[in-house]
């Protein structure tokens, strides 16, 4: 996890999705995610179109379906729920296959996957043209409190120098002859984790002393403005805009 | 070269120090540094080396003495001053690089100043060049050869264009090719240097002057060559030269 510049959810390019400033593409999927959320369920048509106002955008983004299909996958633990639904909810029941479903179940059902997925394949397709270290600084753009800005910064530096020092334990403790193989070895593990968790915490604090040396008094200073003009405002609130529409029909129809 | 004489980068004076748990680290320290001067800072484990590095830019402070960089005194109405003019590049680098990619880690000193716009951007290019690390710049540290990160972490700090520079143990875990590619930028830097080692080759390679830092004093400052040569002083500060290395036999290129 958390390659900074090459995660594995981004993918390189030069549409002009990947162009468009982070904190436009982040305002963007996150009111289309209130927007399809709040769409009435049986406007079933409105998912439709909003499916395939997400397949525009990734036309221009130049993202492949494949690769988008392959993403969705990760929802699959999220809706597993869903499919439960129509078998345990109350009410009026139907036959399909010789099943008896429960018709508010199926329409729960349908609400929870629909709009998960949608909400799941416009985040997949932030993360495909946004670079993590640009989604941070739209964030600080967005004014998130930016304790949580810099706890995530340091997330993406440090995640794969703390995996490293996880391997370089584990060596350790096999060369020594340790296998964890049952419940009777937790108990090392786990004193393995505290030890982790130690040896981060001083790293923790020998960063903080170089930030201090370097100038550091409680705020990260801006070191990239990031800044989006009113078209690409407009270009990038276009699939929101849209969207809107789309919903205020389906209330209205 | 009479240091005294020469403008100072560096003057410490009476410098003691005890941490709250009442383990003194520090008895009285005095030495000058002139502005220009390589100097190493050698002593053994334990001797006070890391805590007299971080009274430099007033990370500690509170106990007796005073410290003056380039005639400012260090305390609390100059503290951001104080961090500017003293640049230190701590050992481990992943410590010192703390941001998601090296430019904006070189960045973080100069805009933590106030720096913006094509002005930082400028800073961090020279930066970079002098350590010959330009076309990284847009690399996640982590993906740096560990010598690759130690001449970015002197970078951080060189584009705060201090007065002095202070390096812990500057050639601690680096390959021979890095080593001396390291020892030829700090060379080719004009600016002055303390550098804090047990790398007694390395010191007399780049220092032409030392101090050795043993039991909280100064026990001894002088030519590099010459404290390296004087085996019972050496001796005396648990100071070990590597196998088969003669001092005296070494001539010096700088």
């Amino acid at each position: 996890m958390g390659a900074g510049h090459a995660h594995k959810l981004y993918r390189h390019g030069h549409s002009r999705v990947h162009a468009l400033p982070p904190h436009t593409k982040l305002t963007a999927v996150f009111a289309f995610v209130v927007v399809v959320v709040s769409t009435p369920r049986e406007a079933v048509w409105a998912f439709a179109l909003y499916a395939a106002l997400l397949a525009a955008v990734a036309y221009v983004a130049r993202v492949p379906a494949g690769f988008l299909l392959k993403r969705l996958l990760i929802e699959i633990p999220f809706v597993a729920f869903a499919v439960l639904m129509p078998f345990v909810a109350q009410g009026e029941r139907v036959e399909v296959l010789g099943l008896s479903l429960s018709v508010s179940g199926l329409w729960g059902a349908w609400n929870v996957l629909a709009k998960g997925t949608l909400g799941v394949a416009a985040s997949v397709l932030l993360a495909a043209t946004t670079e993590l270290r640009e989604l941070l600084l739209g964030l600080q753009r967005l004014k998130l409190p930016p304790l949580l800005v810099q706890i995530a910064s340091f997330m993406i530096r440090y995640g794969d120098v703390i995996t490293d020092e996880m391997r370089r334990m584990r060596i350790a403790r096999e060369s020594r002859g340790f296998e964890a193989s049952g419940v009777r070895h937790w108990g090392v593990l786990a004193k393995s984790a505290g030890a982790l968790f130690i040896r981060s915490y001083e790293r923790g604090e020998r960063v903080h002393l170089a930030m201090i040396s370097r100038g550091y008094a409680g705020s990260m200073p801006v070191i990239d403005e990031v800044t989006a003009s009113r078209a690409q405002w407009s270009y990038a609130l276009a699939l929101p805009a849209t969207a809107l529409c789309v919903c205020l029909l389906g209330w209205t129809l | 070269m009479d240091p005294v004489t020469e403008p100072l980068s560096l003057e410490v004076s009476g410098l003691a120090f005890a941490y709250p748990d009442g383990h003194q680290a520090l008895f009285g320290v005095d030495f000058r540094i002139a502005r220009g001067e390589r100097v190493a800072l050698l002593g053994p484990n334990g001797a006070g080396k890391t805590t007299l590095v971080l009274h430099l830019n007033g990370i500690l402070t509170g106990g007796a003495g005073t410290v003056t960089v380039a005639g400012l005194p260090v305390g609390r109405q100059h503290m951001a001053e104080i961090r500017r003019k003293v640049g230190i590049v701590f050992q481990d680098p992943d410590d010192q690089l703390f941001m998601p990619t090296v430019r904006e880690d070189v960045a973080f000193g100069p805009a933590a100043a106030g720096l913006k716009g094509p002005e930082l951007e400028r800073r961090v290019d020279s930066a970079l060049a002098r350590v010959g690390m330009a076309d990284f710049k847009d690399r996640p540290p982590h993906h740096l050869s560990f010598g690759q990160r130690r001449r970015v972490a002197v970078a951080t700090v060189l584009a705060m264009e201090p007065e002095i520079l202070v390096l812990d143990e500057p050639s601690s875990n680096l390959d021979p090719a890095s080593r001396r590619e390291l020892a030829d930028i700090l060379r080719s830097l004009d600016v002055t240097v303390l550098m804090v080692t047990h790398d007694l080759p390395y010191a007399l390679e780049l220092c032409p002057r030392s101090l050795i830092l043993s039991d909280g004093v100064i026990a001894a400052d002088g030519k590099t060559v010459e404290l390296l040569c004087d085996e019972e002083l050496m001796g005396r500060h648990r100071l070990e030269l590597p196998f088969g290395f003669d001092p005296g036999s070494v001539t010096m290129g700088a």
